[in-house]
């Protein structure tokens, strides 16, 4: 027991808890922005692995970091324009239309790595984002280990949580498209677009997805394997529930199963001789869902989640 | 009044498919007028108010609005934005609100820039206020829209209309959810705003408030305007013959002795999380050769009222007794067996099964009887037979027995459900919203058979938020709010609509 106690209180586990939550916040708020807007984005663990491929390719093609976090996010949005076209005016199901995307994403992404490096056998490798050492602030006890010295796209990261949150709550498209999430009918009765507005917010959405992605080729590591995703999208699918569709909540979802999978990794290495190790890679798996279960109750759906609506059909 | 003209619909058209809904229908309003806008359903009301806001895109024809000035401008067609930056603001018979927002957001929706990073909440909220103040119209503008009742989100949609500076106010059914009451307060609020110069188009299919409160009435039937009077020179039986296009007769009720009771409630309650589905200490008795008229705003309880006398939901306390008998165990065959036939409230969705065919819903009710099964495979000469015999008597109009349910009209499926209850000799037959959107001539037929199953012994219970309806068929009324009932022995609309507002204990 102390042991786990003195993990927790450990700033390498939170630090740790940090860099696993950063793609799953990029996810969450993705996921969370289509949602919102009432579209279901199961493209998700494709538009990750696309990031990811396009991010790093970019890079390794001789583009800047940055440079590849936008071509990242470009092609991120490219998937929610063709899952947005799909759901929105043409009105499919989102849920066959986004396994289509999470099908289509990959295999194109792993299409195009194999196409551009027929021969390479030990993927190359590129020079990613550094850890920061922010002046004053990484000074700080606890917290700046733990947030300060983490890479750049960590930041991004915990900023995209502040604006998502801004403007969904504060502006005027945020008000929309909680709108056009909740009854869509409203927002066609004050004269505004629902397939502009939806459309909008599932390519907005899969550009931060997109960026989950690329943080994994960019930041965590350094090169692009295949199966490299491993189901962080869907991960994210079910922290919204969790997050109740709130940035802040996302935040929170993302961190703790941050936490139980940097916890597992720790707690292997203490016990691992007495208890087989696919337990403690199942912990963060269980914990989700049990966590999911005490959430979901009190979640509140956006209402016209899955619905399409067809403009002059009333 | 002055006759300054504000707006013209000139010999608009519209077809759904080979449906004509408005065939070249042309309108005029002038300012500070009140029109109503009168038709049975299906007449082609709502498509005409709908191409005027520009839900829908015109087939032919043309429409002009006013300037603010005075000069008549042609309006882009098929675009809401440009119905609304024209001054036409239209209030939904299903409200257009955002649930999960405020009251304020929902009015400041769509008329602030939608990329500025600030929005002027105070501006918009000193503005709401305003209105407010000058019309006598208001609601918590804080509260998510989620949380309000019908009569205020009815307001708040008003209030989206002159927020956005609204000359031409279109209403769509606007008291079908109100209390009698709140119906009274909502004319007086238009009436004020008439006079400030605002004109008002209203869909209703009401006649008394029809005759109360417009200045001018335009018919339409079956998509063509068949006539425009002053509401002065009008009275109900001139407009029910324009409507309908003849006299329809009204059946009369026939004074008649109560016999035993069939229905007997007593100390019923049913618990629920929404309030809506709530029963509280339900007392009630329908007798043999009796309407029982069930009155109340929509909400109140009444499906839960009409699921338990189903079977459909069993009650948390108290007792049921059909034909004198406790049923110990109510579940639909249960009831069905007791003598309960059920015309319920939703016809498309529980009242029939779409995709089986006309003849098979017909026995739907009693498969295990031997005339229509013999071990356990259907007797389909005899089901055929049945559905001939039925669909005469009934006059089931449709494209035949063999077809899908699904296909015949709203008035046809429920002489469907009648036939299906009156040939199973019901003891008490529960009718929920028998009549609500049938045209003049279905709804004429259903009020005719239930007083003839009355007349043959039967009891009726007749839910409805209809209050002419229940007065013109019930011999006792009793009053749900907030799932309790309340008999009331006045007929007097008043008292009953106080009631059912529940003012009054």
């Amino acid at each position: 027991m102390m042991d786990i106690l003195q993990i927790l209180l450990s700033e390498s586990f939170w630090a740790a808890s940090l860099r696993i939550a950063t793609p799953l916040i990029f996810g969450v708020l993705g996921a969370l922005l289509c949602e919102k807007s009432g579209v279901l984005n199961l493209g998700i663990e494709g538009i990750f692995a696309a990031g990811a491929m396009c991010g790093w390719m970019a890079v390794w093609l001789g583009a800047g970091l940055w440079g590849g976090v936008l071509v990242a996010a470009l092609a991120g949005a490219f998937f929610g324009l063709i899952h947005g076209i799909l759901t929105v005016p043409l009105g499919l199901s989102q849920h066959v239309s986004g396994l289509g995307v999470t099908l289509f994403a990959t295999s194109l992404s792993y299409f195009t790595y194999r196409t551009a490096l027929p021969t390479v056998t030990s993927p190359p490798r590129i020079e990613p984002f550094r850890a920061l050492d922010i002046p004053i602030l990484s000074d700080i006890p606890f917290l700046g280990p733990v947030v300060f010295q983490q890479t750049a796209m960590t930041m991004l990261a915990l900023a995209m949580v502040l604006l998502v949150w801004y403007v969904l709550n504060r502006t005027a498209l945020g008000v929309a498209l909680q709108a056009v999430g909740d009854n869509p009918d409203s927002v066609d009765a004050q004269g505004l677009s629902v397939y502009g507005l939806r459309i909008g917010a599932v390519m907005a959405g899969s550009a931060l997805m997109a960026l989950g992605g690329a943080f994994l080729t960019m930041s965590a590591f350094d090169a692009f394997f295949f199966g490299m995703v491993n189901g962080r999208g869907w991960i994210c699918i079910a922290l919204v529930i969790f997050a109740s569709w709130k940035p802040g909540k996302a935040l929170l979802g993302a961190l703790l199963f941050g936490a139980f999978d940097a916890l597992q990794v720790r707690l292997q290495t203490e016990v691992g001789a007495m208890v087989p190790g696919q337990v403690f890679l199942m912990a963060p798996y269980v914990l989700s869902i049990f966590a999911l279960v005490v959430a979901a109750r009190r979640a509140e759906y956006p209402r016209a989640l899955l619905t399409p609506w067809f403009k002059g059909q009333r | 009044m002055t006759l300054q003209k504000v707006l013209s619909l000139n010999a608009l058209s519209k077809r759904f498919g080979s449906v004509v809904a408005n065939d070249a229908v042309s309108l005029e309003l002038h300012r500070g007028e009140v029109l109503a806008l009168l038709g049975e359903n299906g007449a082609g009301k709502t498509t005409l108010m709908n191409m005027l806001f520009g839900h829908y895109m015109p087939d032919g024809g043309s429409i002009d609005v006013a300037t603010p000035s005075g000069d008549m401008q042609p309006l882009t067609l098929g675009h809401p934005q440009a119905a609304l930056s024209a001054g036409i603001g239209m209030v939904h018979q299903h409200f257009t609100l955002a649930e999960n927002l405020s009251a304020l957001d929902n009015i400041t929706l769509g008329s602030e820039p939608l990329f500025a990073l600030r929005r002027d909440r105070a501006g918009a909220r000193a503005k709401v206020q305003g209105i407010m103040d000058r019309t006598g119209l208001t609601a918590p503008l804080d509260t998510p829209v989620g949380k309000l009742s019908v009569g205020e989100r009815q307001r708040v949609e008003i209030l989206k209309a002159l927020y956005r500076d609204a000359r031409i106010l279109v209403l769509d059914e606007p008291t079908a959810v109100l209390t009698p009451q709140e119906a009274d307060t909502l004319f007086e609020n238009i009436g004020a705003m008439t006079r400030d110069g605002l004109a008002v188009i209203f869909i209703s299919h009401k006649l008394r408030e029809v005759l109360a409160f417009s200045h001018r009435i335009a018919v339409l039937r079956h998509g063509v305007k068949v006539g425009e009077i002053a509401t002065s020179d009008a009275d109900q039986r001139v407009i029910a013959r324009m409507m309908v296009g003849e006299d329809t007769p009204t059946p009369t009720r026939a004074a008649m002795t109560p016999g035993a009771p069939v229905l007997t409630l007593s100390g019923l309650g049913l618990r629920s999380a929404a309030a809506r589905d709530r029963l509280t200490d339900v007392n009630l008795t329908v007798h043999a050769h009796e309407i029982l008229g069930i009155a109340g705003v929509s909400g109140n309880g009444q499906s839960a009222l009409a699921a338990v006398i189903s079977g459909l939901r069993r009650p948390d306390s108290g007792s049921i007794q059909v034909d004198g008998v406790e049923i110990l165990n109510p579940n639909p065959k249960t009831m069905i067996k007791a003598g309960v036939g059920r015309i319920p409230e939703d016809r498309h969705h529980d009242g029939i099964v779409g995709a089986m065919s006309v003849a098979e819903n017909m026995i739907i009710e009693r498969l295990d009887d031997p005339l229509v099964q013999s071990n356990g495979l259907l007797n389909r000469d005899a089901i055929a037979t049945n559905a001939k015999t039925l669909s005469q008597s009934y006059d089931v109009r449709g494209p035949g027995i063999d077809a899908g349910a699904r296909l015949l009209s709203g008035g046809n499926i429920q002489k469907l459900i009648l036939a299906r209850v009156f040939e199973q000799n019901a003891r008490l037959i529960l009718a929920n919203q028998p009549i609500r959107g049938l045209d003049m001539g279905a709804a004429a037929e259903v009020s005719r058979r239930l007083l003839e199953a009355r007349a043959a012994g039967a009891g009726v219970l007749l839910i409805s938020e209809d209050l002419d309806e229940i007065l013109g068929l019930a011999d006792r009324i009793m009053v749900i709010h907030d799932g309790q009932l309340t008999e009331v022995s006045s007929r007097n609309r008043e008292d009953i609509g106080l009631k059912m507002a529940g003012e009054q204990t």
